[in-house]
């Protein structure tokens, strides 16, 4: 395990390769709950918690029952239900011990079941992080970091956006633009501007 | 509705990308090449038509609350099956597509059909619906996946189309995806705001 290495991660997740921006993964939530920025942030902070705690859980699926016993196919099936249950576990934890945060997350908590990324961070963790069935070293740390990291790209890219659209509001956009159209050409734009980091060498 | 307009609607008139806006995430990244959007959209087909079939079948016996989870767990074992044939079949297009494929389990267009279609109605209307919602899907790749394959490549299908053309690569890059959706939508507002 490397520090050099958990940087590139950190710089390839939030910068590079933006989990929305480039990757295109959560697109559907990020065009339609980022008209505020308060949801925004309350969507992204669910995002980054399920993703980070769904990486750690796949990749001990993966690394104990997956690879061992050479059921990598089984891997989509294994992963979405999973993650689907975590996601409703933690719904039910939430509701019960933390009412307030309950309120914060409100109802994007149980919509990130069927969001993109985070079976994608699992999916990625399990080709990136495994050869031919067998951990790298430092496998465990890096899927966990690579979570976290995923989880902040999409905190900023939703706050980038949400900021955006707000002042939207005062625009005078051309009718035809007028809803998804010209939240598109913003995310463009935005995309854009993110491709200026892929320069980076490290 | 009649048989006819079950399979049409999914094509124009209910466009699952250009009009319901779903399954997207898929549909932007793949988009890079002709082929690609081909293979991509043939899997969402495929997906689409065993989920909807297998769901309308046994839509009385699957108990309400934990419908979701059922779908999943169909809709997943169609994915593996797509996965497993890509792989074996068409390696090049299962490296191209990487990723992508295991997501389809996620995209909102295959739930939403199981939920919003196939649990609610009759085997042929679901074949019919699935035929037509995958074909729009298909067609709506085919559209832009042409749109940014010339603009920013200048090649149809990996053949040269343009003797002297210098190929504006942004459309090839993760902007030129959104970029020519915005477009695309903007146009079909106009067109139908007349």
């Amino acid at each position: 395990m490397e520090i050099e290495y958990l940087l590139r991660i950190f710089i390839s997740s939030v910068f590079v390769n933006n989990v929305i921006l480039s990757r295109f993964l959560g697109l559907c939530s990020f065009i339609a709950i980022s008209k505020e920025i308060k949801p925004a942030v309350a969507m992204s902070f669910a995002v980054l918690f399920v993703i980070t705690m769904s990486s750690l859980i796949t990749w001990g699926i993966f690394r104990f029952l997956l690879a061992p016993f050479h059921i990598e196919y089984l891997r989509t099936i294994s992963f979405i239900l999973v993650i689907a249950t975590f996601v409703q576990l933690v719904e039910m934890v939430i509701r019960k011990f933390a009412p307030a945060l309950y309120r914060f997350f409100g109802i994007y908590l149980p919509l990130i079941t069927v969001n993109c990324a985070v079976l994608g961070v699992a999916v990625l963790n399990s080709e990136m992080f495994f050869q031919n069935g067998k951990p790298i070293s430092g496998s465990f740390v890096y899927s966990l970091f690579q979570g976290i990291c995923v989880g902040l790209g999409y905190l900023v890219a939703m706050v980038l956006m949400s900021s955006i659209r707000h002042r939207l509001e005062l625009a005078d956009v051309p009718k035809a633009f007028q809803g998804p159209a010209i939240g598109f050409i913003i995310a463009a734009i935005l995309s854009m501007a993110f491709l200026g980091f892929s320069g980076f060498r490290i | 509705m009649k048989p006819k307009e079950e399979l049409t609607k999914g094509i124009a008139k209910n466009n699952p990308v250009f009009v319901l806006l779903l399954g997207l995430c898929p549909f932007l990244a793949v988009s890079v090449s002709v082929i690609n959007g081909i293979g991509m959209g043939i899997a969402a087909l495929f997906v689409l038509l065993g989920s909807n079939l297998i769901i309308s079948l046994i839509r009385n016996f699957i108990p309400e609350r934990i419908r979701i989870p059922c779908y999943i767990v169909i809709i997943a074992t169609f994915v593996t099956i797509v996965e497993l044939t890509m792989k074996a079949y068409l390696p090049t297009l299962a490296q191209a597509l990487g990723i992508y494929v295991p997501l389809i389990v996620v995209n909102c267009m295959v739930l939403g059909r199981a939920e919003a279609f196939a649990s609610k109605n009759n085997l042929f209307s679901s074949f019919l619906d699935a035929i037509g919602m995958g074909i729009g899907f298909t067609l709506a790749l085919l559209v832009i996946s042409a749109i940014r394959e010339i603009l920013g490549n200048g090649t149809f299908l990996g053949l040269k189309i343009f003797s002297e053309f210098e190929p504006a690569i942004v459309f090839a890059l993760p902007p030129g995806a959104l970029l020519v959706i915005g477009l695309l939508l903007a146009f079909l507002n106009r067109k139908r705001g007349k």
